[in-house]
């Protein structure tokens, strides 16, 4: 999914309302219904967007999903406002190659944890984290693999084991 | 210049549904940071429902936590039916309610019995612990089984309820009614917890904004929102029922909100037994068109989240599983600062983590004697001693 490949949903209700507040900073509309939304923001005013969206009454951050598409990494802030019961999503893409996004961490305390956690899964880089440790992968996990990405192997990309440790028993099929 | 202390909780240890690492920076006794290490099991789920067909996923979801097993495939089964547009028959929504109910009432029985335990109170947690014997019970006649119920599928529920069984879980729910309420005076009278749960581990309204917080813990904080309420699904909207909310964001509001929110449970399986009409239980669903679909369901810890993408094939692309712990264990950032030790259990186990694991954690040693600082013993002991000295001068 590709941002040129989306169409401009009309804006209405609730929702409506809610994605019209963030002004130019949202480049497209994708869904507008009763209870979710979905727009796709431009990369560069996250911060500002993730500030006025936790400003507004109720609106808290669930949470946020990560996925990988042809062009980089779509990085999904899931915004929950009640009482209204409204979930809308604002999707920032970040690009191939740099894979990088500006982290809302600093001023949405609440997306520290999910930020790390796209790092490690994904490896999303999110610029301006103020505690980018793994949250996820172990420790000693090798650097720039990443299992949620498409290429990912769970044979050939295992990492290896730890010192003084032989492999599980692995009983054969049949 | 003051000597700070690490003190681990962890990685393996009974307060956590899963083994999580915290780093109390200690000054004397006062905590002055808190550092949280979590996923030691991390068991790629997500990962793992990319190569399960929609319909197999409820049963790997609900394995996400052995509480919550009827909210996890819920929060899926319902992001499905968002992406399908599915019509889901009444009574199916109305058993979907039941199930959900009950497992709120056995997890919150079992919340406040370990809290009691960790203050040294354990005839509540001997009390709890037996009223929620039969709870768990019905489940097992409703689902089949007392843990995972696999009761949920994509466009219904997997088997229905029979007159005779919705009558037992009516009549089990108006037993527990009684117990429960003196239970629930016995805790909210008592001098004693009130001096040692009040105004300890207080959450902040701003905080819990902030930080995200969910169910008992945000609504312990004067936020009063429940999924149930703002975006109703199965049969919530049509029954009569309250949100619970306490302003004060200490331990003893979330106890508070939990035991009456014990009361609203009970409340509405009643009023689902009495209304529930009959039907069929299953819309059976055949396609999942491409799209993108949200499920979230209050599980009794708070709001559970799922994210499913479908590209129109028969396997999810991507599934996203938020539990509610993820985003209340970081208030402890917020909560925990500023506490003396022994009440750093109590305002641990105040979110409801659950205790399935397995008593097990590392000792962080003192660098010159090698001698143990605090192992978990030590914390629930001085939080016992705590209780029992309070008693004493009383």
């Amino acid at each position: 999914m590709s941002v040129a490949t989306t169409t401009q949903a009309p804006l209405k209700g609730f929702v409506g309302e809610v994605i019209e507040q963030l002004g130019g900073a949202v480049v497209d509309v994708q869904c507008c219904e009763d209870r979710r939304g979905y727009a796709r923001i431009d990369p560069a005013r996250t911060v500002e967007v993730a500030e006025k969206m936790l400003a507004m009454d109720g609106c808290r951050l669930a949470t946020a999903t990560g996925i990988e598409v042809r062009d980089g990494i779509d990085v999904m802030y899931h915004w929950a406002i009640e009482p209204a019961g409204v979930i809308v999503t604002l999707k920032v893409l970040a690009a191939r190659p740099a894979l990088a996004a500006d982290s809302i961490a600093n001023v949405v305390p609440g997306a520290n944890w999910i930020e790390r956690e796209m790092y490690d899964l994904l490896g999303a880089n999110f610029r301006n984290h103020p505690d980018m440790r793994r949250l996820v992968l172990g420790d000693t996990w090798p650097e720039g693999v990443h299992p949620l990405r498409r290429d990912f192997d769970q044979i050939k990309d295992r990492p290896p084991l730890p010192p003084n440790q032989t492999p599980p028993d692995i009983p054969r099929e049949g | 210049m003051s000597h700070k202390t690490v003190v681990n909780i962890g990685p393996f240890h009974p307060l956590q549904e899963e083994p999580e690492c915290y780093s109390l920076y200690v000054d004397g006794e006062t905590v002055v940071d808190v550092d949280v290490r979590i996923s030691y099991n991390h068991r790629g789920i997500e990962k793992l429902n990319e190569s399960k067909t929609f319909d197999q996923v409820p049963f790997v979801v609900e394995r996400v936590c052995g509480i919550c097993s009827a909210s996890h495939p819920l929060a899926y089964i319902q992001a499905v039916e968002e992406i399908a547009h599915v019509e889901v028959p009444e009574r199916a929504l109305y058993l979907r309610t039941i199930v959900n109910e009950l497992e709120r009432l056995h997890s919150h029985l079992l919340w406040v019995g370990l809290a009691g335990h960790f203050l040294g109170y354990n005839t509540v947690f001997m009390w709890a612990w037996k009223y929620r014997e039969p709870v768990m019970d019905i489940l097992e006649i409703a689902t089949g089984s007392r843990v995972n119920y696999a009761n949920c599928k994509i466009g219904g529920v997997r088997r229905d309820i029979t007159e005779e069984q919705l009558k037992e879980i009516e009549r089990v729910c108006d037993e527990t009614v009684g117990p429960t309420e003196m239970l629930t005076n016995a805790i909210l009278d008592d001098p004693i917890l009130h001096a040692r749960l009040k105004g300890v581990g207080v959450l902040s309204t701003k905080d819990a904004k902030e930080f995200g917080a969910v169910g008992p813990t945000a609504r312990g904080s004067g936020v009063p929102i429940d999924v149930r309420r703002d975006d109703p699904y199965a049969a919530y909207d049509r029954i009569d029922w309250d949100v619970c909310s306490v302003p004060d964001g200490d331990v003893f509001s979330k106890a508070v909100v939990r035991l009456l929110e014990y009361f609203e449970a009970v409340k509405i399986i009643k009023q689902c037994v009495k209304d529930i009409p009959k039907g069929e239980i299953d819309a059976k669903v055949e396609d999942i068109p491409p799209g993108e679909g949200i499920g979230h369901v209050e599980a009794p810890r708070g709001e559970t989240f799922h994210y499913v993408r479908s590209d129109g094939s028969n396997r999810p692309i991507r599934h996203k599983i938020r539990a509610p712990s993820y985003v209340n264990v970081p208030t402890f950032k917020a909560s925990c600062i500023g506490q003396k030790i022994p009440d750093v259990a109590i305002t641990l186990a105040s979110v409801d983590p659950c205790y399935s694991c397995t008593e097990r954690m590392c000792v962080a040693l003192d660098a010159d004697t090698h001698k143990p600082v605090y192992s978990f013993k030590d914390l629930v002991r001085l939080s016992q001693e705590k209780t029992q000295r309070m008693l004493k001068e009383w």
